[in-house]
């Protein structure tokens, strides 16, 4: 086994150092009722050029070579070479927690670095290094909440991500946490008016995105100043970073919890990915994950440590902030050079060319169809509504190689047939005019058979 | 170490100084050398009811937390605010860096603590294991 | 001193500031192809949140990032370096080819929301790593979604919870021995469980009588490491598994330590009702200076009915697909499936051994941590005598006399060029020493680190200074941990 580096007469010698017989000498242990004596069932030891050869063919079953409009959570941006050239080196990837600070500085500077940038880029005060990803990001602020404001219920906004919805419905189950929901407007913002209703003098806080999952950007300082007015505190999820290349930072928010991955992470059939939660530095001690503080050595030289360790499980247990043990630190890595390559001027354009891309998309598709909430600004996704359903519409798009937009009727079937489309930087614009041509055909079919019928019917 | 004579102790390593129906609680030089250097202390808020026994606060470590359990019972009326920034005063005189004042709810509750000498056994003991 | 050192790796020595300190206006790593579509005038389009100001990101040029980040590796300790015998964390070689097909187009760039249809590919793997990984558990279904072993161990005490709750019995604790990792109990209480310790017995195993004593229609389960931080394995376990069975309490197996039983024995004979695996240490996904991680739940039919959704199906087509209709889910504990990159290296390294050469692993990975154990036996207190399996505790008992402890002895094992094993834990061995050679080091490595241990041993008797003060060899020497704590800087600041 290539893997292993031993021979049969190391193994040999190994036990006979340790005046055994045979290997089994060690298992004795394990009652001889519950041993395993046969092989596994599983695929028979393989040859690397076996193994490549396995992916590669599952790699032609999944979308290879498709242009794609979907967003919703998981972007898909340019990711420089870098990125992979810099987290292969062995020293990235083969160490673990930096528990053991002085052989760890690398892993260590580098997540102070990205605390840094994500403080920056939200507006916080401080960030954390990382929590799995942007859903549980966003139930661990929930409870992050509970716990600074000592109220237990919830207000979350129906333009949520559906999937982070559910994650935090999973959450709060047993932990006597009520949540309730606030719809969206004909802008698609959160209703203010509802927002206003389901909050009360127990709420902990109140829960939105933006840009939110129709890609419309919300009305954060109104938001805020309902949840502050209460008492809440105010918990903004933000699943597309780019945009705070060219979006005001939610500043009026106590946590943000952010899901990383449009920075340089893979899509990866959704993960991993990178979440992270930001807030003010007086919060601290009740947010989860680790922390990277600066600090000294014996001769006053600059170094990083783990800190502030006992909010966590392994110290305070079964009263610890949160029972997240490890985080995403690679993943954190690609992000943390994502931001250092493109930095401060560079987010900036990134961010413009994927307002400018969705902006003529929805344009271009407001021509053909029906583009829902106008009446707010938005970042790089939009909804369009067409005539016929969207499965079907994107079952024809599939034959050109294009994945269409997200259909939305699974998660909000009151938008009759809405999909969310989403435009990045990478998307071209013979693209989006294949894509719109295939909706117009489709809007032409649906109109000229219903005209066939209006005329039968006459 | 010698240990006040004007105060009570608890087998938690908390020490209680009454003056009349109020009384101030902090944790003990021994409580303070076995944590090592505090960082971090928590307290209850102004107006807090402690019960004798219970959680009132922690105080951590770099790696270890440590409840502070109340002597007795009582309404928390004022805490020593400067444990915030200067945690390490805890570190430098135990007996000085008080925590909370509270009002007492049963001055009796005093009599069934130990009295320093009764402490400083307990802790020969206690450091002896 | 230093010739007792036979085996060092000195790290590359540069004072590399913080990318911050680099940056000045105009330099850039970056460049955008032209616009294809009209441009915007942002401003107008976003309103009074147009974002003007970026603050203090970086501006620097392409060399500097590599070189930056080059630097900072080699800061870095890793596998790839040497041993790295940090007990409970399975440190075992990452596979190259791994990282290679996690890399392949299709697998790469897959969008989760994309149909299902062409998704073919990415559902196979799924499929096919469940499938494997039930077989290994010797369990009956399993959800691969929970993105590390405590959200694991999550998902696994919700479907406890869910399985009681549909027997009609809610139940409102669960018990968990005191040597077990501190995530079981921080997980109880996500899932509102009250815990309650158990006590081990001197052999360091669970004390059968307490379990007995303990157990009652309240437990929902034991949430056991079999073997257990010791390295113990539980020998009653069929004793353990029939006491909570008996009065209706589940098993929960937490997998952490899985790496010393594949191939050999599976928990799903042994009595086990659910456990969690860790994908990152058993199965070899790279840990990555702290994730990302893995950490599927395999279940038991009974349980089922309770894994969280979606669900992988066979479709009637024949095609893969999931199925989102589960009415006695638990729900969803991540969006999307959980952690696909990981499943997709796991497998990999699955296919790299197959059958026999997991088995010869993890028969490897207990004769190394057996042969550390007989080298140093007698050096170093050994607080359990029971044999262990695939890592070994022993104490600092012998050498704290001297005033030396475990974390001095840790430090001092950099400079012999070997990362530390675990100090401190678990809480039942004072001043623990947990050493987990994993099956990926050599006799030669082995014995480096064997001899070193007994060189510092030697040192605590002859100059126990050398040891408290180190490490010697490091870019940083130790660093105020207490001063972090109470003043934390968390973030770089300009200097104004």
């Amino acid at each position: 086994m290539r893997y292993l580096p031993k021979s049969p007469a190391d193994r040999e010698a190994m036990l006979k150092a340790m005046g055994l017989r045979s290997v089994d000498d060690l298992f004795a242990p394990i009652p001889a009722e519950y041993r395993l004596n046969r092989d596994l069932k599983i695929p028979r030891q393989m040859a690397e050029s076996e193994i490549v050869d396995y992916f590669r063919q599952r790699s032609r079953e999944n979308a290879e070579g498709y242009v794609s409009f979907l967003g919703a959570g998981a972007y898909s941006h340019y990711r420089p070479v870098i990125i992979d050239s810099l987290i292969s080196r062995g020293e990235f990837l083969t160490a673990y927690t930096p528990y053991q600070a002085e052989i760890s500085q690398g892993t260590l500077q580098s997540i102070f670095e990205f605390q840094t940038m994500i403080s920056e880029l939200t507006g916080m005060e401080v960030a954390n290094a990382s929590m799995y990803d942007g859903s549980t990001a966003a139930a661990e602020a929930v409870m992050m909440a509970v716990r600074l404001t000592g109220r237990r219920s919830v207000v979350l906004a129906r333009s949520l991500h559906p999937e982070y919805r559910e994650v935090l419905a999973t959450y709060a189950t047993h932990q006597g946490m009520p949540l309730s929901v606030a719809g969206f407007g004909e802008n698609g913002r959160v209703n203010l008016a509802e927002l206003e209703k389901s909050i009360s003098a127990e709420t902990a806080c109140v829960l939105i995105q933006s840009p939110n999952f129709f890609g419309t950007l919300e009305d954060v300082a109104a938001v805020a100043d309902i949840a502050h007015r209460n008492g809440a505190l105010l918990v903004v999820s933000i699943a597309e970073a780019v945009s705070l290349g060219i979006v005001e930072p939610p500043r009026e928010a106590d946590i943000i919890a952010m899901e990383a991955q449009s920075f340089g992470v893979p899509l990866g059939f959704g993960g991993p990915y990178c979440g992270v939660i930001a807030t003010r530095e007086k919060f601290v001690r009740q947010m989860p994950g680790r922390l990277v503080g600066q600090t000294v050595d014996k001769h006053g030289k600059r170094g990083f440590v783990l800190t502030l360790a006992t909010r966590e499980q392994h110290i305070r247990r079964e009263k610890a902030t949160s029972n997240i043990c490890t985080n995403q630190a690679l993943v954190a890595l690609m992000v943390n050079i994502f931001m250092t390559v493109y930095g401060k001027v560079g987010l900036k354009e990134l961010a413009k060319q994927n307002l400018a891309k969705a902006a003529y998309a929805a344009a271009q598709f407001g021509k053909q169809g029906e583009v829902l909430f106008g009446g707010a600004p938005r970042f790089n996704e939009f909804v369009v509504r067409t005539s016929e359903d969207a499965y079907a519409i994107n079952n024809r798009l599939l034959g050109h190689k294009v994945i269409g937009g997200l259909p939305l009727k699974k998660f909000y079937p009151e938008l009759g047939n809405a999909a969310l489309w989403c435009c990045t930087e990478l998307t071209t614009r013979s693209s989006i005019d294949t894509a719109v041509g295939l909706v117009a055909e489709s809007e032409r079919s649906v109109q000229s058979a219903k005209q066939e019928t209006e005329e039968m019917v006459r | 170490m010698a240990y006040p004579t004007d105060r009570k102790y608890t087998k938690e390593h908390e020490w209680i100084l009454a003056n009349g129906n109020t009384a101030t609680i902090g944790i003990t030089n021994y409580a303070q050398e076995s944590l090592g250097d505090i960082v971090f202390v928590e307290l209850p808020k102004v107006g807090a009811e402690l019960t004798a026994g219970k959680t009132f606060g922690t105080v951590e470590s770099v790696k270890a937390v440590s409840d502070l359990f109340a002597p007795v019972s009582g309404t928390v009326t004022e805490i020593n605010a400067d444990l915030a920034t200067s945690p390490e005063n805890v570190n430098k005189d135990a007996h000085a860096a008080w925590m909370i004042r509270i009002s007492l709810k049963d001055p009796k509750q005093l009599d069934s603590l130990l009295s320093s000498s009764d402490y400083e056994k307990f802790v020969a003991e206690e450091g002896g294991h | 001193m230093t010739d007792r050192i036979r085996k060092a790796t000195r790290h590359v020595n540069q004072n590399e500031g913080l990318i911050f300190e680099k940056s000045s206006a105009g330099k850039a790593a970056w460049k955008v192809p032209p616009l294809d579509v009209p441009e915007v005038d942002s401003a107008s389009l976003l309103g009074g949140i147009e974002r003007k100001d970026l603050g203090n990101m970086p501006e620097v040029s392409e060399i500097e990032i590599i070189r930056h980040f080059t630097r900072l590796s080699t800061w870095n300790y890793a596998i790839d370096l040497g041993m790295y015998p940090l007990g409970s964390c399975t440190m075992k070689y990452n596979p190259r080819v791994n990282e290679a097909v996690a890399r392949v187009e299709g697998i790469a760039n897959g969008h989760p929301y994309q149909p299902e249809k062409i998704s073919q590919g990415a559902l196979q793997i799924i499929k096919t790593l469940s499938q494997c990984l039930i077989e290994i558990t010797g369990m009956d279904a399993i959800t691969l979604q929970p993105a590390a072993g405590a959200h694991g161990e999550m998902t696994g005490l919700l479907m406890v919870r869910a399985y009681h709750h549909s027997q009609g019995r809610p139940r409102k604790k669960v018990l968990i021995p005191d040597s077990a990792h501190g995530t079981n109990p921080a997980t109880a209480a996500m899932v509102d469980y009250a815990v309650e310790n158990l006590k081990s017995d001197s052999r360091g195993m669970v004390d059968i009588s307490a379990l007995a004593a303990q157990m009652n229609e309240d437990v929902a389960a034991l949430m056991l490491t079999n073997p257990n931080t010791l390295g113990v394995f539980e020998q009653d376990i069929h004793k353990i598994a029939d006491i909570l069975h008996a009065k209706g309490g589940l098993l929960y197996m937490d997998g952490a330590n899985m790496n010393a039983l594949v191939g050999k024995v599976r928990p799903g004979d042994f009595g086990v009702d659910l456990m969690h695996l860790n994908l990152h240490k058993t199965f070899s996904t790279p840990h990555g200076g702290g994730g990302p991680g893995s950490g599927p739940v395999a279940v038991k039919t009974i349980l089922e009915p309770f894994l969280p959704k979606p669900v992988l199906i066979n479709k009637p087509d024949g095609t893969l697909g999931f199925e989102y209709n589960r009415p006695q889910s638990v729900g969803r504990v991540r969006a999307f499936y959980g952690n696909f990159g990981m499943f997709v290296r796991a497998l990999a390294y699955i296919q790299a051994n197959g059958p026999d050469g997991l088995r010869q692993t993890t028969e490897d990975a207990v004769l190394n941590a057996n042969y550390i154990r007989k080298g140093l036996e007698g050096t170093y207190e050994l607080p359990y005598a029971t044999p262990t399996m695939h890592e070994v505790v022993f104490s600092d008992k012998l050498q704290a006399k001297k005033g030396v402890r475990t974390m001095d002895i840790a430090k001092r094992l950099i400079d012999y060029g070997f990362h530390p094993y675990t100090t401190a834990f678990p809480l039942i061995v004072p001043g623990a020493m947990m050493i987990e050679p994993t099956e990926s080091e050599s006799i030669e490595e082995l014995d480096f680190f064997v001899e070193a241990m007994k060189s510092i041993a030697d040192e605590v008797e002859e100059n126990p200074q050398t040891v408290l003060d180190a490490p010697h060899s490091t870019r940083v020497s130790r660093l105020d941990e207490t001063a972090a704590a109470r003043k934390p800087v968390l973030r770089w600041k300009p200097v104004v």
